[in-house]
């Protein structure tokens, strides 16, 4: 449509495409001394598998990030909304369509509640979601003692399905992404929550309902992780109130700001995102195949994601309200 | 022709200080109108009232005819009243376009149209006379002029009527300024009204129609333009009763070896500052807010350090990179915004007045620590004793805390950065006669104040800054006018003849 504007986050995406390039250079690299080939299809099939639950998690975050606000709860919205699709689905083809409008609702509704908390009681964003999400562990934990509820293989299709080596589940993420991409850049509400990140008193004198613009950032977030838990019930064929423990919800934050999202808001995009979630898969991948130990693997990670940061940070607004005066000028007398 | 703007018998207290009383103000459509006066005549709250940051105690609002209470910005805005404040409202990761159309962007078929905003922006910005500003461009990578535009722009297509600035040349260069004469005249030919906040005469005398002269929080009057010179401006806008006693200075106090010396300081906010403040001395720093005073105490302190220039203490050479290195060197910094800087609001008295020793092993003693109750007795502090938290303390006592806090490590310079900020004033009379006794045990003082009295009726010499440098020195006891002369700009250099050539 409008495709000619020149976009203002152009440069730090391209940057994180290249490091994306970078990475996968370097992990070919070392797959190839190790004696494999990372492009080998089933390398390709397990990388482009990672993307897509984190990625779907991750699209949701950045909303949030660049409305500066946060949210820790997604791992336990995916798990209950896995829960909630299974036991719905109930192993009928036919209630799919019912199960999946189910766990939008509730995983819409879970994030509006956090979007309230934080836009209406000022509950810092941190804060506000952890409690939400030690809630949904609690009922979690209390109302399911394992699996529940059954997946009907059609559904169960979304989890492993391909066309070549591309997952059924990845397309879907990157439709999601580019939804949420158009809707950042195209739509009034995506649009202010730049200017509700940047900053919210100037959004609010500009006229816009930052709390609003709030709200609805968490309440996509929390469908997002809704979807996410989709993809878990079919990839697992029943609901799984364990799924919160593999911390899902600091993978998508991770992936986020590998992407090159400001996490104080107002700066980034889903299109980094996307990258971010793309650099962990390719790492995880060639963890894997060169078998790596657990350990060292968390610590590359983690070294990863700090050294992204750090550089990032070089490239931070500074805000100070003092201009220089004699910036260029020699001292001289008077 | 009917007022576009007017606000009659307007009245503002801050915490049972009057800030404003009685003042009218009268702006026509299509009119250029000067808002003068001191620093601390009440401008800036005039112009916050009209902006609707603050609400006015007294007094009425009327745009157009129709009376008009705004309680929040937003409101003013849509009324039609823009605010261009020294600090802008601008979300620097957006465009120029993305900014001029926030909370209003043209739609086509549910989307944001960026076709028709960016094309808006550029015709918007051309009628302005503007053609070298893309409205594609980040906002954060422009100029401050550039900002400024922005800034103007976004108010002309949200409405505007009326654009208030608030020292807009404050951080522009000469070739800035004078595109920012352009797009006022151009402003008025559109007939929407200026009101123009400046220190600047020249600025006021080039482009208003109209004054109006604020002083202490009263209207002297409102003149046009052609009816008054510079000089008389500058006489109505001080010439104040000196109604506030200072306290003399003490017996005995001597004055004694240059304890700081700053010699060719610069940094990116100030140039060329020469400076010497001896022992038993106490030197003002006087000017215009936005004119270095701050950052010259900054520098000092390491905050900012000079990175031009030589600066030596009690005659050896010391290099303040940082605030230790500065403390170590035997400098104390008394903070413009003691709530942010001067105190941990949330811990008590004690804590905070032994904070400097605490930290700074350099200064640090048993001595030094036991005296702190005798200093805070001697500087008459009320609390509910010393493990209060200063929270909950007067602006007087936050201050007295301040203080003990740097006397604590006796230091031989203190630069005070505006210390009687918001106290009441009998506290204000305390610090006063601290300050003559601080200089009586050989301290060297350098005392910032925007209240040009204090600094008249305290320091021994005044250096006056003007855009960053110092423009010249009096003595103390001189004139405010003498003072505003240097710091509006009127007259620089060394202080030997009527030299006010008008530029």
């Amino acid at each position: 449509m409008t495709a000619q504007t020149p976009r203002p986050r152009l440069g730090t995406t391209a940057l994180i495409y290249l490091a994306l390039a970078g990475v996968l250079v370097l992990g070919a690299a070392a797959v190839a001394m190790d004696g494999g080939n990372l492009f080998a299809t089933a390398n390709l099939v397990d990388m482009l598998t990672r993307t897509s639950l984190t990625g779907f998690l991750a699209i949701g975050m950045t909303l949030v990030i660049l409305c500066r606000s946060l949210d820790l709860s997604v791992g336990y919205t995916a798990a209950l909304s896995s829960l909630v699709a299974a036991t719905t689905m109930d192993g009928q083809a036919a209630n799919v369509p019912l199960a999946v409008a189910l766990v939008l609702l509730v995983s819409g509704l879970i994030g509006s509640a956090n979007g309230a908390i934080i836009a209406f009681l000022k509950v810092n964003p941190f804060i506000a979601t952890l409690g939400t999400g030690l809630i949904l562990k609690g009922y979690l934990d209390t109302q399911y003692k394992g699996p529940a509820g059954d997946v009907p293989s059609v559904f169960q299709q979304f989890g492993y399905t391909r066309i070549g080596f591309v997952p059924v589940s990845a397309l879907v993420m990157l439709a999601v992404a580019a939804a949420a991409v158009w809707y950042l850049r195209s739509t009034r509400t995506g649009h202010h929550m730049y200017a509700v990140g940047g900053d919210v008193e100037v959004a609010r004198m500009s006229g816009i309902r930052t709390t609003r613009v709030l709200l609805t950032a968490h309440v996509l977030c929390g469908m997002c992780a809704g979807i996410a838990g989709l993809l878990l019930a079919a990839r697992f064929g029943t609901g799984s109130a364990e799924a919160y423990t593999n911390l899902y919800e600091l993978d998508a934050i991770a992936a986020v700001v590998l992407g090159g999202t400001l996490l104080l808001g107002g700066k980034g995009g889903v299109a980094g995102t996307v990258a971010g979630v793309a650099i962990l898969a390719v790492l995880d991948t060639v963890f894997n195949v060169m078998q790596i130990d657990p350990f060292a693997k968390d610590v590359l990670r983690g070294a990863v994601i700090i050294t992204a940061v750090a550089l990032y940070a070089r490239r931070q607004l500074d805000r100070t309200a003092r201009r220089p005066r004699f910036a260029a000028t020699q001292g001289r007398q008077s | 022709m009917s007022a576009l703007l007017a606000m009659r018998g307007i009245g503002k207290a801050f915490l049972g200080v009057q800030v404003l009383s009685a003042v009218n103000l009268t702006v026509s459509r299509g009119e250029v109108h000067a808002l003068v006066g001191e620093n601390g005549a009440g401008k800036s709250t005039l112009m916050k009232i009209l902006a609707g940051v603050h609400t006015a105690d007294a007094g009425t609002v009327e745009l157009d005819g129709r009376a008009v209470a705004f309680t929040h910005p937003a409101a003013a805005q849509k009324a039609g009243v823009a605010s261009v404040f020294q600090e802008f409202n601008l979300l620097p990761e957006l465009t120029v376009a993305e900014n001029v159309h926030l909370g209003h962007e043209p739609r086509r078929r549910g989307g944001i149209d960026r076709k028709a905003m960016n094309e808006a922006t550029a015709a918007a910005l051309a009628d302005l006379g503007v053609d070298d500003l893309a409205p594609t461009a980040k906002v954060g990578t422009l100029s401050v002029a550039h900002q400024q535009i922005t800034e103007i722009a976004k108010a002309l297509s949200q409405g505007a009527d009326l654009i208030c600035m608030d020292e807009p040349t404050a951080a522009l260069a000469d070739a800035e300024v004078a595109l920012l004469y352009r797009l006022v005249v151009r402003l008025r030919e559109r007939g929407v009204a200026v009101l123009y906040v400046s220190h600047r005469l020249r600025e006021i005398f080039d482009l208003c129609d109209r004054i109006t002269i604020l002083k202490d929080g009263r209207l002297v009057d409102s003149v046009a333009t052609a009816d008054i010179t510079p000089d008389e401006l500058v006489t109505r806008m001080v010439g104040r009763r000196i109604e506030a006693q200072f306290p003399p200075r003490l017996p005995g106090t001597e004055t004694g070896d240059v304890r700081l010396r700053i010699e060719g300081g610069g940094n990116d906010y100030v140039d060329g500052i020469d400076l010497e403040v001896r022992a038993g001395e106490i030197v003002g720093l006087a000017g215009l807010q936005g004119s270095g005073r701050t950052e010259i105490a900054e520098a000092v302190f390491g905050i900012t350090p000079f990175t031009r220039g030589t600066v030596a203490v009690d005659g050896r050479p010391v290099r303040l990179s940082r605030p230790r290195k500065a403390i170590a060197a035997g400098i104390a910094l008394v903070t413009e915004d003691r709530k942010a800087q001067g105190l941990a609001l949330h811990q008590s008295v004690k804590a905070n007045a032994r904070m400097v020793l605490d930290a700074n092993a350099r200064v640090h003693s048993r001595q030094r620590l036991g005296r702190i109750e005798g200093l805070l007795s001697s500087l008459d502090l009320v609390a509910r004793g010393d493990d209060q938290e200063v929270q909950f303390l007067s602006g007087g006592n936050q201050q007295k805390v301040v203080v003990a806090k740097w006397l604590a490590a006796e230091p031989g310079v203190i630069v005070l950065d505006e210390p009687t900020r918001g106290i009441d004033v009998g506290a204000k009379h305390k610090l006063y006669s601290v300050i003559r006794s601080l200089a009586a045990e050989g301290l060297a003082v350098l005392l910032i104040a925007s209240e040009l009295i204090e600094v008249i009726g305290l320091a021994d010499r005044i250096a006056v800054l003007h855009d960053g440098r110092i423009a010249g020195e009096l003595p103390g006891g001189s004139t405010e006018q003498e003072v505003m002369a240097y710091a509006t700009g009127r007259r620089s250099g060394p202080s030997d003849a009527e030299g006010s050539e008008p530029e």
